[in-house]
């Protein structure tokens, strides 16, 4: 189950005082995860759906018994996820998403593979899959750089799963996803503040939100009609809207044990697959331009500098993929530590700005067209290095913790967990 | 195909971190009566402490028991090495012989000399190098003309190897020479493997000073030198077919990125417990680049006990871990507080004692063993570019 701890006793989610809530918004807030949880099914999209679910809760099984990993597991829900964005996510389904089409038919596909519900647990209507599982499909969705809040679905149903609170359906997003970010939850039952960047803001049905209410935290559910958006894009074209929170009344809400630290760390090893996924492909993209390009009478697979540079790319690759499995298998600890989030989002964003600097030379000025889709790798690549802390913000971070530690414990920090 | 190289996370065994705690507590011991020098070339040599590893079962570990190995995994194996090296522990007298040179010869070794030698080996007290250039063969490997030519009972050797390390100390050597000419359809034939006792006849060995001051490297003139029959290793004109197996032994293991650790070590020694941003996020970097070395490094020593043969993925280990290692110290320098007079006396200051050594050995680094253009060509290869 990895990082997705036991849910807490039935009723503790909802005992003590949560939040106050005064009598008069009790009835508008309906935050009932009880009922939900016991009584009402969750729409299952197809038949589809209940296959995956099948298989990821065989698989889980399966794993609990081998208490290992098992590649053949994860390859069965790579290979769905791999012939879904196959069927789905050609490079013209990016470039129309950037103008704002919504890819409608990926993303039903995937809803009704139940993909995007992985970490969700079953009793709460989702596939119960490990982190592994749904890190596993995050690098394939990297790969394929697909222009749908499948990252951010994940995320929220790993947010809301943590609060035991029932995961509705249609495509989520989660906020704040700032280190500094702050909504808080008034005595009144409303949230306050506001959340830059938030991804797919727009497009999302709902936004699992981080919210604050005296020194506690708690996620909320909140339905997205109504919230006062602000539109923006990243380097990549993708939605990353500014929402102001304020007055708003979440669908419902519950403690949990994340804070703001711990999110922005668990977004990093996310967007970390993402990047892993996106550089084995640029990767891919630009060994095969280099042997299919010919200038002076020869592929210019054939010159040395080209090969060298391409040598250095793999290396980069490599290095961001094993920096992916490390965040991964640090989220497998349910505080996720902070130095091994730190390494991996440190050495990832370089390998991200190295490897699409290379890709980009290898593909010359095609390379540099809208035209040709290395941009929807590279693009994704400089936007996804600097959300959930840049380099230098988390280098910061563990040199600190380094420092702090002394330098006779810098060795036991390298070693520690292997 | 697959143009990815992969690196999947290892989880030592439970074995594995309690042998890293007895280590630990025996580096600890030397340590504290002074064994282990603070790294400079010459200090790392140390026949006594190398008769001490392999009392303590840490050299040979991966082979048979029979000749004188514990068949322990190559995750044991590495868990040892990558906590001597971090310690600046002396293993030269026996580190070429445990890594290279041992497996060599438990493979392709005659019986009579795996029985005779790897023992030896074990026990820490048998100092291998390894005679592969030559004047006119560098990164050429297969360019080799030092000869061997058959005699009675064995064969005679003429010629010359360079830059060989440790060749003073050095009580064998396994030289590759030249058998037979190359053929028109292969240029890598007709080269073969030999047991060199360094003690025998016609054998001179000729100090090279490196740019440092100190002795490592030497130039070795065969003159017709004897070789016995036994010291043949493998086929005849066949090295070739035996060479590739064991780099990828050599190029991923911890000595590939951790070479000038020590001056990261004293930086955060003098960085303090409260550090500037600036100083915080270069500690950081460096930090993040060696951790996650260290990670593939180890995935390599992970699908090495699988019984693969990662030579592609270590050559990946190799040229990033050099390259790191190499760049570190410039990174440090200018991470580093300003020298200044309030620092102590310039031969007590273990900061600039640990920069200065890893400043000096920096060159070699992406040169030994398989420089970064051969490196990248391989990798290259391994791409499909070639």
């Amino acid at each position: 189950m990895g990082s997705i701890p036991p849910l807490p006793p039935f009723f503790a989610v909802f005992s003590g005082p949560p939040m106050t809530v005064p009598a008069s918004c009790a009835r508008r807030l309906a935050w009932t995860p009880v009922r939900m949880r016991s009584t009402r099914p969750i729409p299952f999209p197809d038949t589809a759906f209940s296959c995956v679910l099948a298989y990821f809760t065989m698989a889980r099984r399966k794993r609990q018994r081998a208490q290992e990993m098992d590649d053949s597991t994860e390859n069965i829900i790579i290979d769905t996820a791999t012939r879904i964005f196959q069927d789905l996510c050609a490079p013209n389904t990016v470039n129309e998403a950037e103008k704002g089409v919504w890819p409608k038919a990926l993303w039903d596909a995937l809803a009704g593979s139940g993909l995007p519900l992985t970490w969700v647990p079953e009793e709460l209507g989702g596939a119960g899959a490990s982190v592994a599982d749904g890190f596993a499909v995050l690098r394939v969705a990297g790969r394929f750089t697909a222009p749908v809040p499948l990252a951010e679905t994940l995320m929220a149903g790993w947010l809301l799963a943590r609060a035991g609170i029932a995961v509705p359906s249609g495509p989520l997003t989660i906020a704040p996803i700032h280190a500094d970010g702050h909504i808080a939850l008034t005595p009144g039952g409303t949230l306050t503040g506001r959340a830059r960047k938030v991804p797919f803001a727009r497009n999302a049905r709902h936004i699992a939100v981080l919210a604050e209410q005296e020194g506690r935290m708690l996620v909320a559910l909140v339905a997205a009609t109504g919230l006062s958006i602000n539109r923006a894009v990243s380097l990549a074209g993708e939605p990353r809207d500014d929402v102001s929170f304020d007055d708003v009344v979440p669908a419902t809400a519950g403690p949990a044990a994340v804070d703001q630290n711990l999110l922005v760390g668990f977004g990093a090893a996310v967007r970390l697959q993402q990047m892993a996924g996106a550089l084995e492909r640029i990767l891919e993209a630009s060994v095969q331009y280099a042997l299919d390009r010919s200038q002076f009478g020869r592929p210019i697979a054939k010159f040395q500098a080209i090969q060298h540079n391409l040598a250095i790319l793999a290396g980069e690759v490599a290095a961001a993929s094993a920096a992916a499995g490390a965040a991964a298998e640090a989220c497998l600890n349910p505080d996720i530590p902070v130095s091994e989030i730190a390494i991996a989002k440190v050495r990832g964003g370089e390998a991200a700005g190295t490897g699409a600097a290379i890709a980009h030379q290898v593909h010359g000025a095609m390379g540099f067209t809208y035209e040709h889709s290395l941009h929807h790798a590279t693009r994704r690549l400089w936007a996804w290095r600097e959300e959930f802390g840049n380099e230098a913000m988390w280098a910061a971070r563990l040199g600190r913790i380094v420092a702090e530690r002394g330098a006779d414990e810098l060795w036991p920090l390298i070693t520690a967990g292997s | 195909m697959s143009y990815s190289f992969r690196f999947d996370p290892i989880e030592l065994p439970q074995e594995a971190k309690e042998l890293r705690s007895e280590v630990r507590a025996f580096l600890r011991e030397e340590a504290e009566a002074g064994t282990l020098s603070a790294g400079s070339g010459e200090g790392s040599f140390s026949r006594e402490f190398s008769r001490k590893v392999g009392a303590k079962g840490w050299i040979g570990m991966t082979w048979p028991k029979k000749y004188g190995g514990h068949e322990r995994s190559h995750l044991e194996r590495y868990v040892v090495i990558e906590e001597m090296l971090a310690a600046r522990a002396p293993t030269r007298a026996h580190s070429t012989a445990d890594r290279q040179s041992g497996p060599v010869i438990l493979r392709y070794g005659q019986e009579e000399i795996r029985q005779k030698i790897l023992p030896q080996i074990a026990r820490g007290e048998l100092c291998f190098c390894i005679g592969l250039s030559e004047p006119n063969s560098g990164s050429d490997v297969f360019a080799a003309s030092t000869r061997a030519t058959r005699t009675d009972g064995g064969w005679r050797v003429n010629g010359r190897k360079i830059w060989t390390s440790n060749a003073h100390q050095a009580d064998y050597m396994i030289a590759l020479l030249r058998t037979s000419p190359p053929t028109k359809e292969n240029r890598r034939h007709g080269l073969t493997q030999f047991l060199v006792d360094m003690k025998a006849p016609g054998i001179t060995i000729r100090p090279i000073i490196n740019l440092s001051g100190a002795h490592d490297f030497n130039e070795v003139v065969f003159d017709d030198a004897f070789l016995p029959h036994s010291h043949l290793i493998g086929g005849v004109d066949m090295a070739w077919t035996q060479a590739t197996d064991e780099l990828a032994y050599e190029r991923s293991g911890p000595d590939r990125w951790i070479e000038t650790f020590p001056c990261l070590v004293e930086l955060v020694r003098r960085a303090g417990e409260e550090p500037d941003e600036r100083l915080a996020e270069g500690i950081g970097r460096e930090v993040a680049h060696l951790a996650t070395l260290r990670r593939m490094s180890l995935s390599v020593a992970g699908m090495l006990q699988a019984g693969k043969t990662p030579s592609v993925e270590a050559a990946v280990v190799k040229d990033l871990g050099t390259n790191f290692e190499q760049a570190l110290p410039d990174k440090v320098r200018l991470l580093a507080p300003p020298i200044g007079d309030s620092q102590p006396d310039s031969n007590d200051d273990r900061f600039e004692e640990a920069l200065r050594h890893a400043t000096l050995i920096a060159p070699k680094l992406t040169i030994q063993g398989g420089t970064r253009e051969v490196l990248r060509g391989i990798i290259a290869r391994g791409l499909g570019l070639r």
